[in-house]
């Protein structure tokens, strides 16, 4: 679908009402397979509402939800709240980093795994936790997670 | 499903919701919250459903799947009703015996239940746990009994009575005064009367009028809004439409986090199955009233908790807030006025009319009525959610409740309202949980996150992750919160490098003002709360890092014993 009918299909969802921006985003970016906002739709959305793309840009980049990269195939976004801060979520980040070959927020090259480091998944009781593609990995260290990767490989 | 257009019609359509729950049937209630999802529960209650099929009970036992139970420590969590009968830690090789040996005959497992460490026997009873023993789950204990996505359980509990009984027996000031007297404060950290504020609402004139729900619950380490509406979204539509009612408001906007998808689930259900049946839209029980809910996704910002950024995110504009000496309750939602709460205060209002502002005030303490939940977390033994009539001592909540220090280590300080909460250590521990006594210490209520921390846990990297997190949620249009946030941060960590100077003290203490009192929003004036309480309370350890270059917890890896070999 090209990016001009997307947006018009997406605006429509939301009738067309620029204070719906935030949904909309949400939508065309769930609908991307690589879970971002490529320039060109926003661009479309822009024109489509008949508002500058300089206020979608504003919005794209205010809210965390919103990627302006491409993301890969597997999410792994790991726990960094308070609970998980406090039983070593920052070790667990750096072998994490370490094992994947890039930093927090990062793709690697191949698009297969991104990371991301969020604020409280709601299972602090098994903190330090990561969810991969909605599936939670409770009381990690860092020699756990080759193995947990390898069955993303 | 035919609408409901009366009271008389609702209630018959209530005693059929109550008369198809038997309480004496027997029913397995499988906690199906986060927390035990986690922990593998969808293929307990799969593997449960089969094996109840293929012995031919699945006529005679239900099988319920929940929101959370609270007690996340020790999930996947299934009860056993009507006894009450807890077992915890279930896991697939244990559903043959429930069935076989529980459901079947009546044994209990004895491998199953609670074991309590202090008397070293096993706990048979839900209620009798410790963990739940000293709760009051006035809220939050209906989790447990309802299936969240059927309307039909909710009214089995008494649900939409607080509701009927507005319409139908109260009117619109009645309501206010009742949720006034009660002393209701707002559970989403300010702890401001809702009464007071909807009190303004409604004097203001006005065809248009707007509640909404604060459901962006952004503290890391606090999850019981997310399990409120999980578990039970009717109690915070129910509240809702009790505001409006009293308020006059026509539209209602829960404004969720898109990282909570089945939060939105299960509200996007009650607010559907609750339209079904005429409960929201025209003229709800043929009283005139007419009100809608909205369902509005949040972009995951942090500040938008503040109620003006909230409000500009709805409108479609990006989450900075505006200055406070406009009123919401004259200008809110789009120039209307309005009236926000947070989920845990919605959901307190059809408690209080059911039962009454004296009932209500009797629990808690006196200007901090009611029960709060909690998450606590980090350090401790149970993790998970607690509810606890305020004035509760903490002592009370992390050692009865929570069971004490995980691996028996020495407690250090408890932190609590969120980033820009703060951390009490224990020679305060006796005081009791109220919004006052909180601030008083130095911290707040906030939305009621509580995390445990030991003697492993330093306190300078403590408050430089509260700072980190806050300098990237700002929103940046104070300059003081913007700038300010960021030299602390630049500050703290120099500490935990080992490069700071006493001079640095003196200066974070004369920021923390200018950062308070330069800033707009509730951000920036509570962001230095978390680096002032731990320099009050742990400046030994600021000391140490200063002078002996020792980071006397073992985190701050350039000063352990490695790093300086």
């Amino acid at each position: 679908m090209s990016a001009e009918s997307l947006s018009r299909e997406v605006a429509a969802l939301y009738d067309n009402n620029s204070a719906n921006i935030i949904a909309m985003l949400q939508e065309i970016q769930s609908r991307n397979k690589n879970r971002y906002l490529p320039r060109p739709e926003l661009e479309a959305l822009a024109a489509c509402l008949e508002i500058p793309v300089s206020k979608v840009y504003r919005i794209a980049t205010f809210f965390k939800a919103f990627n302006l990269e491409p993301k890969g195939e597997h999410m792994v976004s790991l726990c960094v709240g308070t609970a998980c801060h406090v039983r070593g979520a920052a070790k667990i980040l750096t072998a994490l980093e370490g094992e994947l070959g890039i930093v927090d927020g990062g793709t690697t090259s191949d698009l297969k795994f991104s990371i991301e480091t969020v604020n409280c998944v709601g299972a602090c009781a098994l903190g330090p936790v990561a969810v991969i593609d909605e599936e939670y990995f409770g009381e990690l260290e860092g020699d756990k997670l080759p193995e947990i990767l390898n069955r993303f490989r | 499903m035919k609408k409901i257009e009366n009271a008389s019609q609702l209630d018959a359509y209530r005693d059929q919701c109550t008369a198809g729950r038997n309480p004496d049937r027997p029913m397995i209630a499988v906690c199906t919250g986060t927390g035990c999802q986690a922990h593998g529960c969808d293929k307990v209650v799969d593997l449960l459903r089969t094996e109840l099929d293929d012995a031919g009970l699945a006529d005679k036992v239900e099988v319920k799947t929940t929101g959370c139970h609270g007690y996340c420590e020790k999930g996947p969590l299934a009860v056993i009703r009507p006894e009450g009968i807890l077992y915890q830690r279930v896991k697939e090789k244990n559903i043959a015996d429930i069935v076989s040996k529980t459901i079947a005959k009546g044994e209990v497992l004895d491998k199953l239940l609670f074991f309590d460490p202090a008397t070293k026997e096993r706990v048979k009873l839900e209620k009798d746990v410790p963990f739940y023993k000293l709760q009051e789950r006035l809220v939050f204990g209906d989790n447990g009994h309802i299936d969240p996505t059927s309307i039909e359980d909710y009214f089995g509990i008494g649900g939409y009575k607080a509701l009927q009984k507005s319409l139908t027996e109260m009117d619109a000031d009645a309501v206010v005064a009742e949720v006034k007297e009660a002393g209701l404060r707002g559970r989403g950290g300010g702890g401001f009367p809702a009464g007071r504020k909807w009190e303004s609402a409604k004097n203001v004139a006005g065809d248009v009028k707007y509640v909404i729900c604060n459901a962006d619950e952004g503290d890391p380490g606090a999850y019981m809004d997310r399990s409120l509406l999980e578990g039970n979204p009717h109690a915070v539509v129910e509240g809702m439409m009790i505001g409006a009612f009293a308020i006059g408001a026509t539209d209602g906007y829960v404004y969720v986090r898109n990282e909570y998808p089945q939060a939105v689930r299960n509200l996007q259900s009650a607010i559907d199955s609750a339209r079904k049946l005429g409960l929201l839209g025209e003229n709800i029980l043929g009283s005139g009233f007419n009100f809608d809910i909205h369902i509005s996704k949040g972009g995951g910002a942090f500040v938008c908790g503040e109620s003006s950024a909230l409000i500009a995110s709805i409108e479609g504009e990006v989450g900075e807030p505006r200055a406070k000496h406009i009123h919401m309750a004259e200008s809110g939602l789009w120039g209307k006025p309005t009236v926000l709460n947070n989920v845990e205060t919605w959901a307190n209002v059809p408690l209080i009319i059911n039962r009454g502002a004296a009932w209500y005030k009797g629990i808690g303490t006196e200007g901090s009525t009611g029960t709060k939940i909690f998450s606590l977390v980090g350090k401790v033994k149970n993790t998970g959610l607690v509810e606890v009539p305020m004035g509760i001592s903490l002592r009370k909540i992390i050692f009865e409740i929570g069971g004490g220090i995980t691996k028996n280590r020495a407690f250090k300080a408890v932190q609590t309202g969120g980033p820009s909460g703060g951390c009490i250590p224990e020679e305060h521990l006796d005081m009791p949980v109220d919004f006052d006594a909180l601030t008083e210490l130095g911290s707040m209520m906030g939305s009621g996150g509580m995390i445990v921390m030991d003697d492993h846990t330093c306190m300078v990297d403590v408050a430089k992750y509260f700072v980190a997190f806050l300098k990237e949620e700002s929103c940046g249009k104070c300059t003081t919160c913007r700038e300010g946030l960021q030299r602390m941060y630049e500050i703290l960590d120099k500490i935990t490098e080992g490069k700071g100077t006493l001079a640095d003290l003196e200066l974070l203490e004369e920021m923390a003002p200018v950062i308070q009192q330069g800033s707009m929003c509730g951000l920036g004036k509570t962001a230095p709360n978390p680096v002032l309480s731990t320099l009050r309370y742990f400046r030994d350890e600021y000391l140490a890092h200063i002078n002996d270059k020792k980071c006397p917890a073992g985190v701050c890896k350039s000063l352990t014993a490695e790093a300086q070999a």
